[in-house]
């Protein structure tokens, strides 16, 4: 074991305290900013705690009042649920069965490789003919149009995720069931999909926090509530003429909520869904 | 069974996905080469054919040149920094400390925030008039007069560098951490034993462990990192004076911003090329740091 030299424990600690600053400062600062009132961001020195907790912006946002900031928040917080929800969905609809044939049919193992070969192309090398497909079948500015253009990254991700989930469940079992009898689909529904259930969960989620990120095709083939996801509905705000910088904040802080939350609640199988991705490769 | 029967049917189950992935990468990626041979716009004419014109015209210009500098130097500098401080972080994790699970809980919130809400935050940090930067570096004295970072062609790419670091040093941080664990306790205390120092601990016992995940995270992340958009998209647009525009802005701007459907093609496919020389000789890398070890 390493030897416990003070100085080195000092140096452990001041580390280990710079680090946590360096990550938590930014994120408690938007915060902060949210329940600021404006007054307190735009002093000068600036009043790093607000002098009063201000959570007007909360209600403002969340508000469903016809035609206020709120209503086109709360839409796009919306949009961006049944977006993702969706495109989680279809995605591991397709992925379970073509993850399970590649885990346990050597023979056509090769085929995962061109399904992990188009995370590597840009979405702009797709996005004119999405964006004339979608148009030509009436499919812009739709949550179902968007949803479909997701499963370009969401689809390939899912099948190398819940591959690497299929190969660390024994074969054997499954052959002992196939002996005893079973067909295909029972053996599926009995024995590989109840041991793959949390492998399964991960990769949805994986797959859901992937779709509320994104922003490059929703901003490309949305354009207002009826289908502007929340990614893009804040990026309006940051870069709009909008002066209080507590209410882009407020928004930042709702779109984060969400991931965070999961991210901290699931983290011990985000941490070892991404390494075995990532070691694996 | 027979290995045929078992063939078809593992075909018949990658069915439904190979539908969609034609349906929304094979067919669009087909038709972004067909339209990057013509002069097509992206609402209204058809287009004709006009050969290598648009590749000639993009390569040509200085636009493209200008970007691709830009691009690298953004992911050459970026995950050089996330991948050494990534490794830093996951030593110090890799230490017995007080604090040190609740840390580590730490380091997945940049990860989980979304791309979009990162940009803006930084943005707000920036704001040349209420950012906080400005008002942390005044009060400390390491400047008396206010900056407008995003705002100056000579720092808003460190910037925006500054901000896409933070957001992905601690995946690296993770997947480093996660192969540290890995290492024996036994070598360790061995090399110990033996009177290793610590740079040499760490170079020979140590990073062999590391080297595979490592290489895989520093594929991924420049491969990530060449793609960027949403994070200078929101925080800048490219600009000032261009100064922040990567080939995907650069693309963005073709097709969508002027309509240059075709144009806009050929630029997306040269950078599709070269994200893919990358992504083969990574692969190349790996395959022989993985034969190495």
């Amino acid at each position: 074991m390493e030897r416990q030299n003070p100085v080195f424990t000092a140096f452990v600690y001041a580390s280990a305290l710079l680090l946590a600053a360096i990550i938590l400062a930014p994120i408690l600062w938007l915060f902060v900013m949210s329940i600021s009132s404006a007054a307190d961001l735009s002093t000068k020195p600036l009043n790093w705690w607000p002098s009063e907790i201000d959570l007007s912006r909360y209600r403002l946002l969340l508000s469903t009042i016809e035609n206020s900031a709120g209503a086109a928040f709360t839409a796009s917080l919306f949009n961006s649920l049944k977006v993702a929800g969706m495109a989680t969905l279809a995605a591991i609809a397709v992925a379970i069965p073509a993850a399970w044939a590649v885990s346990r049919t050597p023979s056509i193992s090769w085929s995962l490789y061109g399904v992990i070969a188009t995370y590597m192309l840009p979405p702009v090398a797709l996005a004119v003919p999405l964006y004339m497909g979608l148009a030509y079948l009436g499919l812009l500015n739709s949550v179902f149009g968007l949803a479909l253009v997701y499963l370009t990254i969401l689809a390939p991700f899912t099948t190398w995720l819940l591959k690497s989930g299929f190969d660390s469940i024994p074969k054997e079992i499954e052959s002992a069931a196939m002996i005893d009898g079973a067909r295909l689909d029972q053996i599926l529904r009995l024995i590989t999909l109840p041991l793959a259930a949390p492998v399964m969960a991960t990769s949805a989620l994986f797959a859901f926090l992937l779709a509320w990120d994104e922003f490059f095709y929703a901003l490309l083939f949305t354009s207002d509530l009826r289908a502007k996801t929340l990614t893009v509905a804040i990026s309006d705000l940051a870069g709009g003429r909008v002066s209080d910088y507590g209410l882009i904040a407020t928004a930042g802080v709702l779109a984060a909520l969400p991931p965070v939350l999961i991210g901290l609640v699931m983290q011990r199988a985000l941490i070892s869904g991404l390494t075995s991705g990532g070691v694996k490769g | 069974m027979s290995g045929t029967w078992i063939t078809t049917r593992a075909w018949l189950l990658m069915l439904p996905l190979l539908v969609v992935m034609i349906a929304v990468i094979g067919w669009p990626l087909v038709d972004t080469v067909r339209l990057s041979f013509t002069d097509a716009r992206l609402v209204g004419t058809e287009g004709t054919f006009v050969g290598f014109d648009n590749y000639a015209k993009m390569l040509g210009g200085s636009n493209f040149l200008r970007a691709f500098v830009t691009t690298t130097w953004f992911a050459v500098v970026s995950v050089t920094a996330e991948m050494v401080i990534g490794v830093l972080a996951a030593l110090l994790l890799n230490q017995q400390f007080r604090g040190r699970t609740a840390l580590r809980a730490l380091m997945i919130l940049p990860w989980a925030l979304p791309t979009v809400v990162n940009a803006t935050l930084w943005r707000l940090i920036y704001n040349p008039e209420y950012g906080a930067l400005n008002a942390a570096l005044t009060q400390i004295g390491l400047i008396d007069s206010y900056r407008s970072w995003l705002g100056e062609p000579g720092s808003a790419l460190t910037a925006l560098i500054i901000a896409d670091c933070w957001k992905n040093f601690p995946l690296v941080a993770l997947i480093a951490l996660a192969a540290l664990q890995a290492v024996p306790r036994d070598i360790t205390a061995a090399s110990l034993v033996d009177g290793a120092g610590p740079f040499n601990r760490f170079r020979y016992v140590i990073m062999p462990y590391l080297a595979g995940p490592l290489l895989v995270a520093l594929v991924l992340r420049t491969i990530e990192a060449f793609k960027v958009f949403d994070l200078i998209w929101v925080m800048t647009r490219g600009g000032p004076a261009n100064s922040t525009r990567t080939l995907s802005i650069l693309v963005y701007q073709e097709a969508f911003s002027f309509q240059r459907a075709g144009s806009g093609a050929s630029l997306a496919l040269i950078v599709t090329l070269l994200v893919t020389v990358l992504a083969v000789a990574y692969a190349g890398l790996v395959r022989k740091a993985a034969g190495a070890s």
